[in-house]
């Protein structure tokens, strides 16, 4: 009878055993294939945007315009995928997006507050972009201690700690249409407007400080990846393994504030549509490593919204549809991934 | 804390005579309710505005309540409500398919379609559960929370494309401002869903135990799950016509039932009862008189005291209680 | 050697260790027994600091767990919980390669590979090295883990159950294969086991648990004895002999008979 299980191990294998077979190759290659491919694909679809249906009129000023939009798209797309990757990482699960977590509710009470405190007309008074960086500073010092505090009672409960986060989210919204009902219909109107999400407005003046921050904040996850990777394993595994796994949790989450208040302040709030491409980059990317998987999900976001907007607004002329379907998808895609028992 | 069952009841039944009594002395007309039998126009406001006014939040809170009872027994899980299983969304969703495809069918056609829909929603639901992992609790919720926020979204996208999103509104967030006589006896319905919930609630609690068991002791635990998922869509369905939704009171009330008097559902059920007409009746009077004379709508006042309260509850008991 | 010093834990007021004092010897394979709630698991756990130390000192091989960076701990001791299932799609040799991050931290060179390859071999599962986990059964998935732990190359080895979900033949050579590293490679292993008569067969020392306290410790030949095991399970134990080593004998139907009387009494 074969002897089944474990053979003892020559000793100090780990420098004998130079000439095992390669494949255990845990770092294994890139498959620089499919990333290249969206690459490409992203700025094929950026060229048509830029140049289809040229008018001889004010070229410069269309072009402009244009540019500006496509940069708008590209962030909030590759914003909202990195940092639903990040968020379900941290969460170990599949079917989470920061925006049912309440992350964006939250930027979207900020905003209330302030309509709140300085009134309709000193809301539009502020500088867009210095009210912008305050409120990214504002919203990771909240979401720090929020998730923070609800980590510190225990990193192991998980679930509670994201059922919390959904009430919040509910609570906030509440809260925002409180404030705004207990003010003024003009106000109200305001927060309505920053509360649903439109690919077809995104406010230029935010751009720039946007698209620097959301760049910072995707190039520190991507150092980030190795230890993310880790991170994935769980608790005991990771802290078994030396990683400060505390901590990671709170860089993390800081991270996906910081993604959601610029997807948020550019075009509204995006609820599954993160979903749709975490779920697509984990099915298209080679392997589950944040090195490869990344990269892949901020394309995958930022084509689906520049192909999107392209097809919505040039070919069948309905600038704000987008939106909707990539939420509907989104959705649908969610319930498949229910019904197929793929949540861990 | 435990109290008997008997000062239990009196004390919830004392209370929510106080709320309606309350309730019915608000409002934008000052009358004076012991002239009521005398004065021809206090009779009227009260006979048109406040008491309909009254019963139609005493009835949806209590209906919504056993409902979130039944819910949470048939799933075995204390943080979900009909408002977070997809139940409610669906009801709207039956709603609008009807109002866009048969826009002069009567109401009691509409009502069926909602509800179908409703039942529809919530076995999905079920049929979701059912696929986590035991081990879960906390998934459950959360799964039903995104369920809802699919199809609500679903909701919005055909409303919007149809033009019908300032009638869907008024589904949306749960208010009671429009009511008025002839405008809520339907609610009545689903009290009577509610009460027949209770005449059942033996099986109801036999099958929370889990379906092995409820087999065991002769229960044909899918025809009960049925008769649940009936009771549970019908009473959302109904709410959500007449009402729209209202968050939260399904969630909440049951949970604080079953830390005053236990889980047997027989004995908490009226207490169910009870405390979700309280609870909706404080939030309705909250919701007038903050503003007064305008309206808070009652599920926004639910948004925020309902949220604080389920916050409570989810980090008083034990983790997977 | 892991000293632990007056270690006490307490969850909400329920107390699960109490004034724990104990050395855990060097180059030993040591088995944590006794029965459900003693907190065994805790206190592997805390060894590990997987739990927050609420009151006393740990030390690994003079390594205050309290102060030593977490990512130097990870070069001394690995521990492999009782819950192994993650949430990214994985495959075996992806897995077994994280237990090299300590000493790499993603920069990974042909010794690491090496390494990785050797574990994998060392638990059997070198045929399955490129399937994905959700492939795999609950006891390869514990192996594929397992193979992780020795991965990491550690000198001490912490394990909480890790017979669960494994067959009589793998829960066998798991033992022997513990055994076998602590005999040739000098390493130290220290494991929760359920079923005694894997740590009567196997383990140089013992740790009994009851209660959260420790209830006997010392060579398995001395702790695992009838009186001392009835007491500590609170039911009638036989030991008897086998090949030189215990052999604990919990099925035997007389035992039936006194446990009948005693719940009688």
């Amino acid at each position: 009878m074969a002897r089944p299980g474990i053979r003892p191990l020559p000793a100090g294998a780990a420098a004998g055993a130079a000439t095992a077979p390669g494949p255990a190759r845990p770092w294994g290659q890139l498959r620089p294939g499919v990333v290249a491919l969206l690459a490409a694909a992203l700025a094929l679809c950026s060229l048509i945007w830029m140049f289809q249906g040229l008018g001889g009129g004010n070229r410069s000023f269309i072009l402009w315009l244009r540019a500006v939009k496509l940069a708008g798209l590209i962030t909030v797309g590759a914003s909202v995928a990195v940092a639903t990757v990040l968020f379900q990482t941290v969460s170990a699960n599949r079917v989470l997006t920061p925006s049912i977590m309440g992350f964006d509710a939250l930027y979207v009470l900020l905003q209330t507050l302030l309509v709140a405190s300085a009134g309709v007309t000193g809301f539009a008074a502020i500088d867009p972009a210095a009210k912008f960086l305050a409120e990214v500073a504002v919203m990771v010092l909240l979401a720090g201690l929020l998730f923070g505090a609800l980590l510190g009672r225990g990193a192991r409960d998980i679930p509670r700690m994201i059922l919390t986060g959904v009430i919040l989210g509910v609570m906030f919204r509440s809260i925002s249409g409180f404030i705004a009902r207990i003010l003024d219909p003009n106000s109200y109107a305001v927060v309505q407007s920053v509360s649903f999400a439109s690919f077809g407005r995104i406010d230029a003046t935010l751009l720039l400080p946007g698209a620097a921050i959301a760049a910072a904040a995707i190039a520190a996850a991507l150092v980030l990846a190795p230890r993310l990777d880790v991170l994935a394993l769980g608790r005991t595994a990771a802290v078994s393994l030396g990683l400060r796994f505390d901590r990671m949790v709170v860089m993390s989450l800081a991270l996906v504030a910081v993604l959601v208040s610029v997807s948020t302040a550019l075009v509204g709030p995006v609820a599954f549509f993160g979903l749709l491409v975490a779920g697509m980059a984990h099915g298209l990317a080679s392997s589950d490593r944040h090195a490869v998987l990344l990269p892949t999900a901020g394309l995958i976001g930022a084509l689906i919204l520049v192909a999107g907007q392209t097809l919505f607004e040039r070919a069948l002329a309905q600038p704000a549809t987008l939106s909707v379907v990539v939420e509907f998808l989104g959705g649908l895609f969610f319930l498949y991934l229910l019904l197929r028992g793929r949540i861990r | 804390m435990i109290l008997g069952r008997r000062p239990a009841a009196v004390l919830a039944l004392s209370a929510l005579v106080g709320l309606m009594a309350l309730s019915l002395g608000l409002g934008a007309a000052e009358i004076d309710l012991r002239s009521a039998r005398s004065d021809a126009w206090t009779a009227l406001v009260v006979m048109e505005s406040r008491l309909p006014r009254t019963l139609a939040v005493a009835l949806s809170g209590a209906a919504l309540a056993v409902s979130g009872a039944l819910i949470q027994a048939l799933v075995r899980n204390r943080f979900v409500g009909p408002d977070t299983s997809g139940t409610s969304e669906g009801a709207a969703l039956g709603l609008l398919a009807v109002t866009l495809l048969a826009p002069a069918a009567p109401i009691w056609v509409k009502m069926l379609c909602a509800s179908v829909a409703a039942v529809a929603s919530t076995a999905l639901f079920v049929a979701i559960i059912r696929r986590l992992p035991r081990r879960e609790v906390m998934l459950v919720p959360i799964a039903g929370l995104v369920l809802s926020g699919v199809l609500g979204s679903v909701v919005t996208w055909i409303a919007w494309q149809t033009d019908m999103l300032q009638y869907i509104g008024t589904w949306l967030s749960g208010e009671f401002s429009g009511v008025t006589a002839g405008r809520y006896e339907l609610l009545w319905v689903a009290g009577g869903a509610a009460a027949l919930a209770w005449l059942g609630a033996d099986r109801f609690a036999i099958l929370s135990l889990g379906d092995e068991i409820a087999t065991g002791l002769g229960l044909r635990a899918a025809a009960v799950m049925r008769l649940g998922l009936v009771v549970v869509a019908v009473v959302s369905a109904l709410v959500v016509t007449t009402v729209g939704m209202v968050p939260f009171v399904g969630l909440v009330v049951p949970n604080i039932a079953a830390r005053l008097v236990g889980d047997d559902l027989r004995a908490s059920l009226p207490i169910v009862a009870a405390g979700g007409a309280g609870l909706l009746l404080v939030c309705d009077i909250i919701g007038r008189v903050l503003i007064a004379p305008y309206e808070i709508p009652v599920g926004m006042i639910l948004g925020i005291l309902g949220a604080a309260i389920f916050l409570v509850l989810l980090y008083r008991s034990p983790a997977h209680g | 050697m892991i000293r632990i010093e007056s270690v006490q834990h307490h969850i909400g007021p329920a107390p699960i260790l109490s004034d724990i004092s104990l050395e855990l010897p060097k180059g030993r394979l040591t088995a944590l027994i006794g029965p459900n709630g003693a907190g065994k698991s805790t206190l592997l756990r805390l060894v590990a600091r997987l739990e927050r130390l609420q009151a006393g000192r740990i030390a690994v091989d003079g390594q205050d767990i309290a102060r030593t960076p977490t990512e130097t701990l990870a070069r001394s001791l690995a521990i492999m919980g009782q819950h192994n299932n993650v949430a990214s799609r994985l495959r075996v040799s992806e897995l077994v390669g994280f237990g090299r991050w300590p000493h790499h931290r993603g920069r990974p060179r042909a010794a690491d590979h090496a390494a990785v390859a050797a574990a994998i071999e060392a638990v059997d599962l070198g045929p399955l090295a490129h399937r994905f986990l959700d492939e795999l059964s609950g006891g390869q998935v514990q192996r594929a883990f397992l193979a992780m732990t020795f991965a990491q190359d550690t000198p001490w080895v912490l394990l909480d159950e890790p017979l669960n979900n494994l067959d009589m033949a793998h829960a066998r050579a798991l033992m022997a294969r513990l055994a076998g590293v602590v005999r040739e490679s000098g390493r130290s292993v220290v494991t929760v086991v359920h079923e005694v008569n894997y740590a009567a067969a196997w383990a140089d020392h013992i740790v009994a648990m009851k209660n959260g306290r420790i209830f006997a410790q010392g060579p398995a030949e001395q702790v695992l004895n009838e009186a001392l095991l009835s007491e500590l399970y609170g039911t009638p134990i036989e030991v008897s002999s086998h090949d030189g080593r215990p052999l604990v004998l919990h099925h035997h139907a007389h035992s039936e008979a006194e446990l009948m009387i005693r719940v009688a009494s």
